[in-house]
């Protein structure tokens, strides 16, 4: 699958103009408020038209300008989810599941509706309204009603915002359920970097509505150049691994990647599990030689790719530690002392305490 | 207990009131929703001229719809040509002249409860497949549901009580177009009419007051069926 959006719109001060092109898994719409992301996923979806551009999805064109099309978003095929879930107050659960059915009777099927109320654990809530659903049932329902559109691409605009930290996770839960279990192409609109790097597999990054960036998870959102004074989250570097080992004793998992091995606060992992960690620049330090006596848990053996003198009394120090890259922020004075260049040989320390689940690591 | 002329008036008075609920009900709900949902240049103006009949004499609306819809008007005319049918001085006109009466009270409580609905429903039900009829009939219309119920039923109670258009339009014919207003004001005209008269006052009360208290007790179930909630006295 393949979704191609190239687009133009003016709204008052504010211009969107943004190009990008998506495949299967799971993208993301990263940006700050006011990025221009809900007006660019309000335009696939066919709610907003924009002043001009193209929108084609495998091939099939949904907008284009020029030609005059404009393909209504009941035709589309595109599931929705919105921020406030907005369920139809007159219906019932079970009504508004299958109310993409009036319009397509052919959607109809009583195993699909088995298979996502299972899915979401909304078997209990099928016979209630929507004003007598707390705020995450709300919004499992309107996920499930999008699914059982049978939508061809399925867009999220901040489906957690509304919810309090423990409904996030546990929509954030069946989210990834959703992903590995339909494989339903989904682009998802968050200015949440847990968020993304917990779902996403891509990541458009849309700043002042332009594309800033665009491409894999793992190495965007770690580049602090992307959003130096951006303030989004601290730069620093994502690291894709698998769980190796879990010490049921001290409660540590061990997390093995390319560079070598993290230990870490056990999360609740499962052997071989993949994860994503980020460690921050900040919570990395830089020794020339192996510490002794010391008591940090993480000692990763790397060599210096680049270092960036950006940041005042700062400097980032970016590291490569066999395919994973590292990044480190010393202040200038360290980087003077320890004669600090690419091509050095050095030391990461990174304290496993500050990789526990707020710190970074992501499930 | 009650004469036989009593209950014709009775009758005709109800059928009128019907018809022009039914006749008027279409228009007022296109009217309303567009009112409600869509900006165009001439709104303002279009809404004015709804809400007309609330604030002319109704005499002149009488006047206007003689003119208009009478044998020899434009409309009426046309009608008598195409489809043979005349209305002038019938009880079809008293319903029509009802009707445009009532018209502003119906377009109004509808267009304040599709207001009311959030337009962020239509777009959900946009991407789940509905297209704009869709969207009136399985959003707009059972949300905006007590809202029309008020409108259908305070337009009808209007009819029941409505004369200046009416005895213009179609003057005061017993057994056609006397409908329970106009009776009373006959009889008020005739020398030792005035029992007669106090009779069908009573009447015309009874009956207004019956047609509002139906009407509570529909939109409060409307509101629960719709809503889940009682909306009735809520804000």
């Amino acid at each position: 699958m393949t979704l191609s959006v190239a687009i133009s719109h003016a709204q008052g001060g504010f211009t969107l103009d943004a190009a990008f092109e998506c495949g299967a898994g799971v993208t993301a719409l990263f940006g700050r408020s006011g990025a221009g992301k809900t007006t660019l996923i309000n335009a696939i979806a066919g709610l907003a038209q924009p002043r001009e551009g193209r929108i084609v999805f495998d091939g099939e064109t949904l907008f284009d300008s020029a030609r005059g099309i404009n393909v209504r978003a009941g035709l589309r095929r595109f599931g929705y989810v919105f921020q406030e879930g907005r369920l139809f107050p007159h219906l019932t659960v079970r009504q508004n599941l299958t109310y993409s059915h009036w319009f397509d009777r052919t959607l109809y099927s009583e195993t699909d509706l088995a298979h996502v109320v299972e899915l979401l654990g909304i078997g209990e809530l099928l016979q209630r309204r929507p004003a007598q659903l707390s705020g995450g049932e709300k919004q499992r329902v309107a996920i499930g009603r999008a699914l059982l559109a049978k939508p061809r691409l399925l867009l999220l605009d901040e489906p957690l915002a509304s919810l309090d930290a423990p409904r996030k996770e546990e929509i954030l839960r069946y989210l990834r359920v959703l992903r590995d279990d339909t494989r339903i192409p989904m682009v998802y609109v968050s200015h949440a970097v847990e968020e993304v790097l917990q779902l996403a597999d891509h990541v458009v990054l849309l700043a002042a509505g332009r594309v800033a960036a665009s491409g894999d998870v793992a190495q965007l959102m770690g580049r602090p150049d992307l959003m130096p004074s951006g303030g989004l989250f601290e730069g620093g570097a994502v690291i894709e691994a698998h769980v190796a080992g879990i010490d049921a004793e001290d409660g540590l998992a061990m997390l093995a990647f390319d560079g070598g091995t993290l230990t870490v606060g056990n999360f609740g992992a499962q052997m071989g599990e993949r994860v994503r960690v980020r460690i921050r620049a900040r919570e990395v330090s830089l020794a020339l030689a192996p510490p002794q006596k010391i008591s940090i848990q993480n000692i990763l053996r790397g060599t210096i790719t680049a270092i960036d003198a950006q940041q005042g009394s700062n400097v980032t120090v970016t590291l490569s530690a066999g395919a994973a890259v590292l990044r480190a922020r010393v202040t200038r004075r360290a980087a003077g002392q320890l004669a600090l260049a690419p091509g050095m040989p050095v030391y990461a320390l990174i304290k496993a305490v500050s990789l526990d689940r707020h710190g970074g690591l992501i499930k | 207990m009650l004469s036989r002329e009593e209950i014709d008036i009775i009758l005709l008075s109800l059928k009128v009131a019907l018809w022009s609920v039914a006749i008027s009900l279409p228009f007022a709900l296109l009217l309303a929703h567009v009112l409600a949902r869509h900006e165009f240049p001439g709104k303002s103006l279009l809404d004015a001229i709804v809400h007309l009949p609330l604030v002319l004499p109704p005499v002149v609306v009488g006047y206007a719809l003689l003119l208009l819809l009478g044998r020899r008007g434009p409309l009426g005319g046309l009608l008598e040509e195409w489809f043979g049918i005349v209305i002038a001085f019938r009880w079809t006109g008293a319903a029509v002249a009802c009707a445009v009466m009532g018209l502003p009270l119906m377009v109004r409580a509808m267009r304040l409860s599709i207001e009311a609905i959030d337009p962020k429903l239509d777009a959900a039900a946009r991407t789940l497949g509905a297209g704009r009829i869709g969207v009136f009939l399985t959003v707009t219309l059972p949300l905006a549901l007590p809202g029309i119920i008020t409108g259908v039923l305070l337009s009808f109670a209007r009819s029941l009580g409505e004369f200046g258009a009416t005895i213009t339009f179609v003057s005061s014919i017993p057994g056609e177009t006397q409908t329970l207003p106009l009776a009373i004001y006959a009889l008020t005209q005739v020398p030792g009419g005035d029992d007669a008269a106090l009779r069908l006052c009573v009447l015309s009360v009874l009956l207004s007051l019956g047609a509002l208290l139906v009407s509570e007790v529909l939109v409060r179930r409307a509101s629960r069926r719709v809503l889940g909630y009682d909306a009735v006295g809520r804000d």
